[in-house]
């Protein structure tokens, strides 16, 4: 056999490309801060808070818990059912980002709970008050911390992204698979968007390395979905 | 004919040359006492003996077979030679028994009822029968070092290299471990004991061997290392470390 | 969503877990497959020549940076284009398989690096042999060392098995567009349904291993950091 392919087919599997990107993107800010709320109300949601850490609790275990892929269903297939109906594209981006709120919070919270107990202690001597240490004193520091989790879940969002063709979402994965279905060339159109994922894969990892550097505090060390 | 012929070995790391030519022979039931300051290639000596640490040059028997040989079978000498380290080296995953049942069991191929019996009696040898089914951790410092001797004892072997076994010890604990190593000596085990103890040196060695920057400077019978060393530095050293470790004189 | 809807899905409840004993019989072979080259490429890692390392993290790069749809796809539709056909549930068994390895990989790596180098000498020093010596001393404790991480692949991968419904294995997912394509009003419910299964299936899983781990815990033997 041999393997053929159509430099025309480049163009589209951009525009797919473009989608698979800005998915991830909003996905991923919607969730840092959706992450970091939860994470917030699971560090420090006492007393008469702590129904709502009980809720931020119960969300998480939920969203953690049950595939993303069942939670698209969900969304753009079960809402309908009552009057909630969205395109692919906020379908997909919908499910992603509660999802990976969820995921979100927990590296938060573990990264909250790495800040050394004496810094709160000292904010609170130099008369803040609890939220205002928790502003300028913790969460300065949990967001250094937090980025290499959150580069991982940054990168695990981008290909797991590759969902949404699922609900008719017109993504990298999406156009890959309409091109080979259509010129029956399936294993050349997924080598070639394989490549396309290592290379953003790649070109993210190594942004997301740089970004670490330039951000680093010394003496302020730092953990990501484990697959 | 010795036990054990060394001849001239070289190791070097790097620019470092840790060994620079050291020969000595041991002959059965002997019990040789390597001292020396820290980094002048004791423990190297004693890893290049069995091949732990490839010597560059040189060459090393065991009885007749040559261990630096081509084509010597290494596993088999060295279920011959017990090696005890200086941090014990105990399995972690493995009970006391265990530890010194897998050699017999897996290196000598003894059926586990000889094993288990062979195990046994070696750790009552070293006081420790009572403890067989603790893990290492839920042992001190000085239990855990008679286990890996038990452990090298179960071999059965020719000889017993020890390297530094009592260093990482707490002083309290550095009593029971001298205590199963003199009764080894005493009961004829032939052994290389690499050591800062001079106490030990004094009582328990047939020949001490004093070594620096690789090679050996002086050995002789304690009599004659500790009373008329005939290097000045032999002197010096067993002056500075008595001093230091408290002990002969 | 209704009440009525509800009733005409507990009848097709079984129909969802007939479903659901797919995902884990997919999950038990991907598992097993991912253990058994994981441990592999692991041992190549820390002990093979340096060409071999390399291999074996450019195999790890390109299992965990590509996305499992289009490994699910490369798996399935590849090997049809050389003549060789092969079922979706064996493609997605060998697909989400492989990419497991390259994640189990790393757990086991990380294990076997843990285990304090003194061990192997002093096993080699006993006359053990080099594959004794992994057998014996190393896999022993590394094993035990990966069950946490282990942990959090096994609730990822079981989840990972629903995207075998893009390659068309008859799972879970795809049982429950069945039912839901003959009757619309039936999605939302059906799909909770689901989610709770594997929720559950979540929960009980990590319990589980969770027991082994404490089952085979030793002293002194625990997952460092």
């Amino acid at each position: 056999m041999n393997l053929v392919f159509d430099w025309a087919w480049l163009p589209q599997l951009g525009r797919g490309l473009v989608l698979t990107v800005e998915l991830t993107a909003a996905c991923m800010a919607l969730g840092a801060l959706g992450g970091l709320v939860l994470a917030l109300l699971r560090v420090y949601a006492r007393g008469w808070l702590s129904p709502l850490y009980a809720l931020a609790s119960a969300y998480v275990h939920l969203f953690r818990g049950t595939p993303l892929l069942v939670q698209l269903m969900i969304v753009h297939f079960g809402l309908p059912n009552v009057g909630i109906v969205f395109t692919p594209f906020v379908s997909g981006l919908v499910a992603m980002a509660l999802n990976t709120a969820a995921y979100q919070a927990e590296y938060f919270r573990g990264a909250i709970q790495s800040v050394k107990a004496g810094q709160m202690m000292a904010a609170r001597s130099v008369g803040l008050t609890r939220l205002q240490a928790i502003r300028h004193v913790i969460i300065p520091q949990a967001l250094r911390l937090v980025i290499p989790p959150w580069s991982n879940e940054l990168i695990y969002m981008l290909k797991y992204s590759s969902i949404v063709y699922m609900v008719g979402a017109a993504d990298l994965m999406g156009v890959g698979r309409t091109i080979a279905a259509k010129n029956f060339r399936f294993l050349e159109l997924f080598l070639v968007v394989a490549a396309i994922y290592l290379a953003v894969v790649l070109l993210l990892t190594l942004t997301m390395r740089w970004v670490e550097k330039r951000l680093r505090v010394p003496g302020l060390g730092t953990s990501g979905r484990g697959a | 004919m010795p036990l054990l012929r060394v001849e001239d070995l070289h190791k070097r790391y790097g620019t470092e040359e840790v060994l620079r030519g050291v020969s000595l022979t041991v002959v059965k039931g002997e019990t040789k006492v390597v001292i020396g300051p820290s980094g002048t290639g004791k423990s190297t000596l004693l890893r290049c003996i069995n091949r732990l640490t490839e010597p560059d040059r040189g060459r090393v028997w065991l009885g007749d077979t040559e261990v630096t040989g081509k084509g010597t079978n290494l596993n088999r000498i060295r279920s011959q030679i017990g090696f005890v380290f200086q941090d014990f080296n105990l399995f972690t995953h493995l009970t006391a028994l265990d530890n010194v049942r897998l050699g017999p069991l897996r290196v000598k191929g003894l059926g586990k009822k000889e094993a288990t019996e062979r195990a046994m009696a070696e750790l009552a040898r070293v006081g420790l029968a009572d403890k067989a089914g603790a893990y290492p951790a839920e042992l001190s410092g000085g239990q855990q070092q008679r286990v890996s001797i038990a452990r090298a004892l179960a071999m059965d072997p020719q000889l017993i290299l020890f390297d530094e076994p009592t260093s990482a010890l707490d002083p309290e604990l550095i009593g029971e471990v001298l205590g199963v190593m003199v009764k080894l000596a005493e009961e004829g085990m032939t052994m290389i004991v690499v050591t800062h103890e001079m106490g030990f040196a004094r009582s328990v060695a047939d020949e001490i061997v004093f070594m620096e920057r690789g090679v050996i400077v002086e050995q002789g019978s304690p009599e004659k290392m500790f009373r008329s060393p005939e290097v000045a530095r032999t002197g010096d050293f067993l002056r500075k470390i008595s001093e230091l470790y408290g002990d002969a004189a | 969503m209704t009440l009525e809807a509800w009733s005409q899905l507990w009848p097709k409840v079984p129909v969802l877990l007939q479903g659901l004993v797919v995902n884990l019989e997919l999950l038990a072979g991907l598992l097993s497959l991912g253990l058994v080259i994981g441990v592999a490429v692991a041992l190549v890692e820390v002990y093979a020549p340096r060409p071999f390392r390399a291999l074996a993290l450019a195999y790890e790069w390109f299992f965990r940076g590509v996305p499992e749809l289009v490994l699910l796809f490369l798996f399935y539709f590849g090997p049809s284009q050389f003549g060789v056909d092969i079922s979706a549930f064996l493609a997605a068994v060998l697909a989400l398989g492989f990419r497991s390895s390259a994640y189990q990989s790393q757990i086991f790596r990380g294990a076997i690096q843990a285990i304090s180098p003194g061990q192997s000498l002093a096993a080699r020093s006993l006359g053990m042999s080099r594959l004794g010596v992994i057998r014996h001393v190393i896999l022993p404790q590394a094993l035990r060392l990966s069950l946490a991480g282990w942990s959090n692949e096994f609730s990822s991968v079981l989840k990972d098995t629903t995207l075998a419904y893009g390659i068309g294995v008859v799972e879970v997912m795809r049982q429950a567009r069945y039912l839901t394509a003959r009757n619309f009003p039936l999605a939302l419910p059906a799909f909770i349904v689901v989610a709770l299964m594997f929720l559950i299936l979540t929960y009980a899983g990590n319990w589980g291993i969770g027991l082994l781990e404490r089952r085979l815990r030793v002293p002194g033997l625990e997952a460092r950091g």
